[in-house]
């Protein structure tokens, strides 16, 4: 049986490359077993489906009325104001997901053998990010559906697959960091927490919730550098019209950033970490 | 098991490990191991806790870096050619390494799209290896649900799925119950008998004994002894007797009279009256014959007479100087034993 697999002198042969397509049969596979996950187990879809439901009924009809009147309207004002800025957060929350389910696989025996196969480095990564995504625009779907029935008037359809598109290219950057935690810290307690620790202020010191102006001088600077901002106002400009071009160069920046550093660091710890 | 102490000298060598060292930080996991594996043996790895046995198990399957040394795995080198070298590999971790949320099934097909096979291929060879390992009724269900020792059982069918030519088992039985562990030992060793190399890293002595030909004794990071089995424990010295007489009121006078001989090595003449029998240990096949020879001139009628060979872990301590980091379990209670005569 070993002369069809006939060992080499030692060294001598280099490696063997991983053609372009097997790379895309192995992340395939991979994807397939994430979706099965899925399937076995549909109450990890809760948050996808929850999330969105909940939180457009929350601010919407609790904090709408009142937030609303300093947008110069009411409740109708911050539908339009808050639709757009869930769909911001929407990365942000799945992202989060992505490290502690990342995490909890490491702890089981299932990555080693993955890592001891003559796979791609970044298969099991990307099979990973790539179900997320398909959760987060799901988890988007049922937001616009939700935010329709509430009362969100689209003004540009156009630009609401733009804001879509953009606000995934973001959850991806963002996924890249949490992969990167989720393989580096030692339990998935530790990456909640440290995400926790990450978003809370990312997400309430931004526009998503409410208008910066009445916060203070500090906090206002704070919000301006927050890709988060810049990303809700991009959406809500594509959506619903306003200026859009310097909040999406903002967001497209930050997402070709943290991916540019990101990906190449969570690829290599994956394959080194011991 | 009638494989007897070959060295790896003129059979080609599957595994080759020179001068490994890994450290973590201060800790000297590794501090330069040598391990030569021939092809189509299985070679034991024998330490307790700590000796680093894992750590050259995850090298090997390219899981780790070492810091020095190198070692070849089917003639590829662990760190220019790990992808070449993990073709040719299966792995069976400590820790059953199953995907829980996936049918047994679906493990295996998985590992076979990740190994290239294409789709017709991979099915019919999860179907055939879950058949061959006794789970083809479990095979929709999730692993999760899998008792201990059907998850070792998949875990050592998704090894397979490659048709490895070296394959790793990692303290394969680790926490499994005795009737589950000899379920795994058949499979080992109906594995070996279609000529895959193993490399078996263990605490247990029994586990050893069962299934590896050649064994190689680690404590700390370094190789404190090496060969085959027998040949380790003649080292250690000795065969013991076991004689059991018919009448069990005869075993004192048997034993007085066997220590009449003044032939009895280092331990003398004991009595072991719960199986009803005496234990004496012999140096050489003459002092077995003498001992054999008195009985009979006394007219005792035996049940059963056998050898007994020291079992490993007297090996370990009298090679390492301390025992092994397990303390004796229900495993080691029993020794393989080599009829002489009834």
């Amino acid at each position: 049986m070993s002369a069809a697999t006939a060992a080499p002198a030692a060294g001598v042969r280099p490696d063997a490359r991983i053609s372009p397509r097997a790379h895309l049969r192995h992340t395939g596979a991979l994807v397939r077993r994430n979706l099965l996950w899925i399937r076995q187990d549909p109450e990890s879809m809760f948050d996808a489906v929850l999330f969105p439901v909940v939180f457009t009924l929350l601010f919407v009809y609790v904090f709408g009325g009142s937030i609303g009147q300093s947008l110069g309207g009411g409740q109708e004002a911050y539908v339009q104001y808050i639709v757009p800025g869930l769909m911001a957060m929407m990365g942000m929350n799945m992202s989060q997901g992505v490290g502690t389910g990342f995490n909890q696989d490491f702890n089981t025996g299932v990555m080693d053998r993955f890592r001891s196969l003559p796979i791609g480095r970044g298969s099991v990564l990307f099979a990973k990010i790539s179900v997320e995504l398909v959760r987060m625009l799901i988890a988007t779907a049922i937001l616009l559906v939700v935010g329709v029935l509430v009362g969100f008037d689209v003004t540009n359809w156009p630009g609401l697959f733009a804001a879509v598109g953009l606000s995934t290219v973001f959850g991806s950057a963002l996924m890249w960091v949490f992969l990167t935690l989720g393989v580096v810290m030692k339990n998935a307690q530790s990456v909640q927490a440290m995400g926790f620790l990450v978003l809370m202020p990312l997400q309430f010191g931004s526009s998503i919730f409410a208008p910066t102006q009445s916060m203070p001088g500090w906090l206002q600077n704070f919000t301006a550098y927050n890709p988060l901002s810049a990303l809700a106002d991009a959406a809500r400009g594509l959506m619903v019209g306003g200026p859009v071009a310097h909040d999406l160069w903002m967001v497209l920046a930050w997402s070709v950033g943290m991916t540019a550093v990101m990906a190449p660091v969570a690829i290599h710890k994956f394959r080194t970490k011991t | 098991m009638t494989r007897h102490d070959e060295r790896t000298g003129g059979a080609k060598s599957a595994v080759t490990v020179r001068g490994l060292v890994k450290h973590y930080g201060e800790t000297r996991a590794l501090d330069g191991i040598d391990l030569d594996v021939a092809e189509g043996t299985v070679r034991g790895v024998l330490g307790p806790n700590g000796a680093g046995k894992t750590t050259l198990v995850r090298i090997l399957s390219t899981l780790l870096a070492p810091t020095a040394g190198h070692a070849t795995v089917a003639g590829y080198d662990v760190v220019r050619q790990p992808r070449q070298l993990r073709r040719v590999i299966g792995l069976t971790g400590q820790y059953a390494s199953v995907d829980e949320k996936l049918s047994g099934w679906e493990n295996l097909y998985l590992i076979g799209r990740l190994l290239d096979l294409p789709r017709k291929e991979a099915r019919r060879r999860s179907d055939e290896l879950l058949e061959r390992f006794s789970l083809t009724e479990a095979a929709r269900r999730p692993a999760g649900a899998y008792s201990g020792g059907m998850r070792r059982r998949l875990d050592l069918a998704a090894s397979m799925i490659g048709r490895p030519e070296v394959l790793f088992l990692d303290e394969p039985t680790t926490g499994l119950d005795p009737r589950t562990r000899n379920e795994v030992w058949d499979e080992v060793k109906r594995l070996v008998g279609e000529g895959v190399t193993v490399l078996l890293t263990t605490q247990y002595m029994e586990e050893a004994e069962q299934l590896a030909s050649e064994l190689t004794v680690v404590d700390r990071g370094k190789v404190i002894a090496g060969g085959g089995i027998e040949e380790l424990k003649a080292r250690v010295g000795g065969r013991t007797l076991r004689i059991r007489p018919a009448d069990p009121l005869q075993l004192r006078p048997l034993a007085a009279a066997l220590d009449e001989l003044g032939i009895t090595g280092l331990a003398g003449t004991t009595v072991d009256a719960e199986r009803g029998s005496v234990l004496v240990p012999v140096l050489s096949d003459e002092q077995l014959t003498v001992v054999v020879g008195a009985v009979t001139a006394r007219g005792i009628t035996l049940n059963s007479l056998t050898t007994e060979l020291p079992s490993l872990d007297e090996v370990f301590l009298s090679l390492t100087g301390h025992r092994a980091g397990v303390p004796q379990d229900a495993l080691s209670a029993d020794t393989s034993e080599e009829v002489v005569a009834v």
